[in-house]
């Protein structure tokens, strides 16, 4: 039996030592000038081109897989088509996905990694806390990374955030489109219930400096922390207060059908407000009856089959939604994996002007340059982007819509 | 003839351990594996503090992920809000940190087993919750960015490369500094107090005054491991200190050794290692990881430390006996 | 604060703290007969839930067999977790045995990750959706479930445990296990007994709670924290204990929500809600040392 032991023990350090061996041989060589061209077997035959390698950090596990997951089959359907067609200008794309199983310290720790593999350039992190983890990251080692979180903080102060842009809208834009709307409808007192994580006081935040410009007051603001499973003590306290005509929740889809579902059982029958942080069908799916009439800001994926031809983005979002649901199936679609598509676009259109033989560090300045400078009006699934050296969201206004729950599918408020 | 021979052995194993240690960082060896490194290194030092903490006194820390925030946040606020010199706060967050801990732990102490592990939760909890909702302060649920790095007169350790060293030059110290106490009068008592701790009051043992200073010793060690982590980092969130964290820092101790200084460094870069390797499984990685846990208790309830040492003691025997045998 | 707002905050506690009192009663069984803190408990939980919903809402079959079978399966996952993980790290300390359930969480965590994926779900309600109304407030038909099934699960445990031979031995392993072997109880068996127990009580709350909370692969990991706090308030001394704790917890934290007063936002209530519970244990254990000084 003590054999055994022994025998399993020093099998298992055997077996790690070699996977780590087999790890540092299959990522070749740290450092190193170019992605040179492989070598030329004969004069005659055409070097085959090196692939671009682009690297992603996303969410596949954890509180953020929602989000992540989504990205990434967004990525992989679009690395598939692109290199279907031959690859850009003859360069094959390699989309290296890392888990970041919502973990800052992992992000952190993927982001090294794939930096020193070489890519091009980083797709993501999912969420805004693990985004703002990379800055420093990033910044250090000058590779172009395009956020695919929402707090406006990822993209500002501009100054010091040379290498990172983002795709999302963030929550000041969606603020601004539940403002407007209540205005539109003549509500001026509200409440307010708000995550404790950094997407949900993003929105706090936002909300009640915004409040004024649209005649709002807010006479109650409760928060609730992530994984809560009752919110019925804010809401009682809600209902409570006198004069209160609609509540706006900013959370994530679990906590935020926790929220519709109180609201019911309380039998509250005021409006309810979600943030476009809900924009996905497991919020339909489990919220059920308790959902119906919340009302949202989104992206007009959600619309796209109502999308006006008139409207730059139809063509974008009709392709995108039409080729991701052939894959993953009728009303799979949802904005978190536009945002990916919008990023990795992005990046594509920079390399599809790229030329060639340039050095790692030079590739990885011209993309960002790119990015910075030539992306002028495009039309992506999330809204029209400009960017420039002032702005490194560069999103058109009007990119969100207000949609309703109605029999449980999501109906746009023209 | 016999202590001769163990010596040797023994000053030629950690001589090899060094020259590799020495070695890791360089891009021809293991450079890619830095980053890593400097985790694994940071993470010793607090797992150290844990192993003399749950080793000696038998009290289970399930918060011991509140002290190495201290450290990391009083550094950080510190040294970037007040734009005070990082090795001052690093030493002003030590000082706060292991006296808070002292403070803290007479009422804790008193408390028996089960409510000592709840009340070390809790502390961990309360601390995480602070850590989050003090935003103007510490940054709240998304942090701080942009803290500066440590340096020595102009010689600043902005890179990788420069941070291994500083962080392992620690690491060995307090290391080193452990092993002393525990080999000291202090290590015995401490081993007394584990073995029961009736009779070591009876021996005129201060109970819980070694307990409370063991526990204040944890806590230092863990700001200092937390100071390093955000200068490492140059941004600090509350997300590396939640309830999970303490746990993953128990992990680390008791496969480690509890009760075993050097052990530390076997739980820590075990942890690591593993994490970085089953990356590459793709979804299956928590699955294996999980399996691989239980599988290393199963086998090696005294941790991996100690396993190593019986198998080095055993290999080192069978060596022996077949020079003697005619 | 009117009458009204009181007893809904009162309702809201006693919903939360009866499921944390059926989630630390699993604790609770599990530390009282080996010792060991089970960091899988929220786990079996879990699978409670995740099983009723793909019995329930995804293969079709009825409610009430698909609740039973999901309590089996779950309760089967903890005798296996037992006999393979915990019966087979022979002379293992206690702490070791505690990273062994480490482990085991984790895994369990894993592969539901993997056979349900990583969305959240909701099984069907028992009874509908039609809030009741109760000394003008309203309290969800589930959340009476939940609280009615506690009550049960709390009694029939409470019989069990006096009143059966078999109860009555894990009673006795709890109090001294080695004067209970002396007198012919396997330890090894108790332990299976209170792992399937727990297992079987865990996945109950899980079943019962889900519809109202929801449920994926990820909720083992908070339910498993609030379940420890609880049974760790009530000492690991006794299912009574645990549910005192459970329900203690529930409504610190919901009138903890209501005191908003100052700096302290409802975001500190699970703050607030410890440092309460911390104090009740200094308070206790202050007691107890003087009880055995006295005695």
């Amino acid at each position: 039996m003590r054999n055994y032991l022994k025998y399993a023990v020093v099998l298992i350090l055997a077996v790690a030592l070699l996977a780590l061996g087999g790890i540092s041989c299959s990522t070749g060589e740290e450092g190193g000038p170019t992605p040179t061209p492989s070598a030329t077997p004969t004069p005659t035959a055409a070097p085959p081109k090196e692939h671009y390698k682009i690297g992603a950090v996303l969410d596949l596990n954890g509180a953020y897989s929602n989000l992540g997951i989504p990205e990434k089959r967004t990525l992989e359907m679009m690395v598939g088509q692109i290199n279907e067609n031959g690859g850009v200008n003859g360069h094959l794309l390699d989309v290296s996905i890392f888990d970041a199983k919502s973990l800052v310290d992992e992000c952190v720790s993927g982001v090294v990694g794939l930096i020193a593999d070489n890519v091009l350039a980083i797709i993501g992190p999912s969420s805004s806390g693990e985004s703002a983890g990379i800055i420093e990251t990033v910044t250090a080692a000058k590779v172009p990374n395009i956020s695919l979180a929402a707090r406006l903080s990822i993209v500002t102060p501009v100054e010091e955030r040379y290498w990172v842009f983002k795709t999302p809208q963030t929550e000041v834009e969606a603020v601004r489109a539940i403002y407007a709307y209540l205005q539109g409808k003549g509500i001026t007192e509200i409440a307010i219930i708000t995550d404790t994580s950094g997407y949900g006081q993003g929105g706090k935040q936002y909300l009640e400096s915004d409040a004024a410009d649209y005649g709002i007051t807010i006479l109650d603001a409760k928060t609730f922390n992530s994984g809560d499973t009752d919110m019925t003590p804010q809401l009682t306290h809600i209902n409570g207060t006198a004069g209160v005509q609609a509540v706006i929740c900013w959370g994530t889809d679990k906590e935020s059908v926790i929220v519709a579902q109180n609201m019911k059982t309380l039998q509250m029958t005021i409006p309810l407000f979600c943030s476009h942080g809900v924009a996905t069908k497991a919020f339909i799916n489990a919220g059920g009856a308790a959902v119906e009439g919340v009302i949202i800001p989104a992206g007009k994926l959600l619309a796209a089959d109502e999308i006006p031809a008139s409207d730059p983005q139809q063509k974008v979002l009709l392709k995108y939604k039409n080729d991701y649901e052939a894959i993953y199936g009728a009303d799979s679609i949802d904005t978190f994996g536009g945002h990916a598509y919008d990023a990795l676009s992005m990046v594509v259109a920079a390399l599809g002007n790229m030329t060639e033989g340039l050095s790692l560090a030079e590739a990885r300045a011209f993309i960002r340059d790119y990015i910075e400078n030539d992306i002028k009006n495009l039309a992506l699934t999330g809204g029209v982007f400009t960017m420039s050296p002032t702005n490194h969201l560069g999103m058109s206004p009007g990119s969100l819509l207000m949609y309703e729950i109605k029999n449980g599918d999501w109906s746009w408020l023209k | 003839m016999l202590t001769k021979v163990k010596s040797k052995w023994n000053y030629l194993v950690i001589a090899a351990l060094l020259v590799l240690l020495l070695l890791i960082p360089f891009e021809w060896f293991l450079g890619q594996y830095t980053h890593l490194a400097i985790f694994i290194g940071i993470y010793t030092i607090v797992t150290v503090g844990l192993c003399l903490l749950m080793g000696y006194t038998g009290q289970v820390s399930l918060g011991q992920a509140a002290f190495f925030g201290m450290g990391a946040y009083v550094s950080a606020i510190l040294s970037k809000t007040y734009g005070v010199n990082p090795w001052l706060a690093m030493f002003i967050a030590a000082v706060m940190t292991g006296a808070f801990a002292y403070f803290i732990g007479y009422p804790i102490f008193r408390l028996k087993g089960n409510y000592l592990a709840m009340a070390t939760l809790g502390l961990g909890l309360i601390m995480w919750i602070l850590f989050r909702q003090l935003v103007q302060y510490t940054g709240g649920p998304d942090g701080m960015v942009g803290i500066p790095y440590l340096s020595i007169g102009g010689f600043v350790f902005d890179t990788s490369f420069k941070r291994y060293f500083l962080i392992w030059f620690f690491c060995l110290v307090i290391l080193l500094i452990s092993q002393n106490i525990v080999r000291s009068r202090t290590g015995r008592a401490l081993r007394a107090i584990h073995g029961s701790e009736a009779a070591a009051e009876s021996l005129g043992i201060n109970v819980d005054q070694f307990k409370v200073k063991i526990l204040a010793l944890s806590a230092v060690y863990a700001s200092l491991a937390g100071s390093l982590y955000v200068h490492h980092l140059r941004f600090v969130s509350p997300q590396s200190f939640d309830f999970l964290a303490s746990v993953k820092l128990v992990v680390m101790a008791v496969i480690g050794g509890l009760a075993s200084v050097w052990g530390a460094i076997f739980g820590s870069g075990t942890t690591h290692v593993l994490s970085e390797v089953l990356r590459k499984a793709g979804e299956w990685d928590i699955i294996i990881y999980g399996l691989i846990l239980m599988l290393i208790m199963i086998f090696m309830p005294g941790g991996l430390f100690v396993k190593l040492k019986e198998i080095f003691e055993r290999l080192r025997l069978r060596y022996r006996q077949r020079g003697v045998e005619p | 604060m009117s009458t009204d707002q009181f007893v809904q905050y009162l309702i809201s506690g006693l919903t939360q703290g009866s499921i944390y009192a059926l989630i630390g009663l699993g604790f609770t069984i599990i530390y009282a007969v080996t010792r060991i803190i089970n960091f899988a408990q929220g786990e079996f939980v879990m699978l409670g839930g995740m099983l009723s919903f793909t019995l329930a809402s995804s293969v079709g079959i009825p409610l009430i067999p698909a609740i039973i079978l999901a309590v089996l399966i779950a309760a089967a996952v903890g005798a296996i977790m037992y006999v393979l993980a915990i019966r087979t790290a022979r002379g293992a300390s206690v702490v070791s045995l505690i990273i062994i359930t480490i482990g085991a969480a984790i895994f369990l965590r894993g592969v539901a990750g993997q056979i349900w994926g990583v969305n959240f779900v909701r099984p069907p309600f028992f009874s509908g959706d039609k809030s009741i109304s109760f000394l003008g407030a309203y309290i969800h038909p589930q959340a009476l479930w939940i609280i009615g099934t506690m009550v049960v699960v709390t009694i029939i445990l409470h019989l069990f445990l006096s009143y059966t031979m078999v109860g009555k031995a894990l009673k006795a392993c709890a109090i001294n296990p080695v004067a209970s072997s002396l007198v012919g109880i396997n330890p090894k068996t108790m332990a299976l007994i209170a792992f399937v127990l727990a297992a079987a009580v865990g996945g109950i709350g899980g079943v019962v709670m889900a519809p109202l909370i929801m449920t994926s692969y990820t909720v083992g990991v908070m339910l498993g924290l609030k379940g420890f706090v609880a049974a760790a308030i009530g000492g690991f001394k006794s299912p009574i204990a645990a549910v005192v704790g459970g329900i203690l917890l529930g409504v610190v934290e919901s009138l903890a929500v209501a005191a908003d007063w100052g700096p302290f936002s409802s975001a500190y209530k699970d703050a607030i809600a410890l440092v309460v519970l911390l104090l009740i244990l200094l308070i206790r254990s202050g007691r107890l040392a003087e009880e055995e000084m006295t005695s």
